[in-house]
């Protein structure tokens, strides 16, 4: 490691707030881009399953309605 | 080689063989990620003019440059899905373009933080930064103008047109450091010739760009798989696929 402690790599010589900030900003810009479509399709996912689960449903009553 | 072009205009087909690249892909890229910022952050010695503010250069180009070749990936997509009507180069062009905004956006902040130290600015009217500020204009005009559309066929024919009009754009962003000769400086790594920079400085810097462009692999993937679903909803495989 080419710090001598952790505080010394977290002030970087003076320069740290600007690393960190470098990182720190693209690590949280790099999440919501891999997260947002893994939770948007999940969204997705249950709500076609609730429509088709609905339908069929209705369907069903639909059959009991007209077999009575 | 026709039937590979087949299989890739399938939605269920691509929507698998893409699930079955991201398991193994993105843990991969997200472990690289993580080794190349540490190795980059810890484990290399400061610049002798910059001292440790290039600790950013390890985001800084790698995002850039992917930011850029996504913006061939969507042009390409976009020519396809003009020329061909290919429906699933339209769905790969919109799925590419917030990845690329994303992208840009890293690249332009991360300068400007790079900026403040070294050249005592956070922000100048220069040439690569003012055509990469476009880039990011183009990126998010796809996005709104895509949205735009009620009709989506129209919305993709208009984007494609977008897209391609905006290639030129990139030969300037690529020249801009050497046509205009400012504060940015010029390219460090070369594909020919010898490159400016010291390889203990330039094996992370490599793994970082590799881990940038697998990055953009999976998020393409991802967002391609989730317009997938969006568009063959009605269909019998994707209802077969939610398990109702």
């Amino acid at each position: 490691m080419y710090f001598d402690s952790l505080h010394a790599a977290l002030a970087m010589e003076g320069h740290g707030p600007f690393v960190w900030a470098a990182y720190a900003i693209t690590a949280v810009v790099l999440l919501t881009l891999l997260l947002s479509p893994v939770l948007r399709s999940r969204r997705l996912r249950r709500d076609l399953a609730g429509e088709i689960r609905r339908r069929e449903t209705a369907a069903g009553e639909g059959r009991h309605a007209s077999g009575t | 080689m026709w039937s590979f072009f087949h299989k890739l205009g399938s939605p269920p087909w691509l929507y698998r063989i893409s699930g079955s690249i991201l398991r193994w892909l993105l843990p991969l890229t997200l472990i690289a990620l993580c080794a190349g910022a540490v190795w980059g952050l810890f484990y290399t010695a400061p610049d002798f003019r910059q001292g440790n503010s290039y600790r950013i250069i390890y985001i800084h180009v790698p995002a850039a440059v992917v930011a850029l070749a996504g913006y061939y990936v969507m042009a390409i997509a976009g020519a396809v899905s003009l020329i061909w009507k290919m429906k699933m180069a339209d769905v790969a062009m919109k799925a590419c373009a917030p990845v690329g905004a994303a992208l840009t956006f890293i690249a332009l902040v991360t300068g400007a933080i790079w900026g403040k130290p070294t050249w005592g600015t956070w922000w100048v009217w220069d040439a690569r930064i003012t055509s990469m500020l476009i880039l990011l204009f183009l990126y998010l005009g796809v996005i709104a103008l895509y949205e735009a559309f009620d009709n989506k066929e129209a919305a993709g024919k208009a984007c494609a047109v977008l897209t391609l009009v905006g290639t030129v754009n990139i030969p300037i962003i690529y020249k801009s450091v050497d046509w205009w000769y400012s504060l940015h400086q010029p390219a460090s790594i070369k594909f020919t010739g010898e490159s400016s920079i010291d390889p203990s400085m330039l094996y992370p810097l490599l793994l970082m760009i590799g881990s940038f462009y697998a990055l953009f692999t999976c998020a393409l993937l991802m967002n391609m798989r989730l317009e997938i679903l969006r568009r063959e909803s009605r269909t019998g495989w994707v209802r077969k696929l939610v398990g109702a």
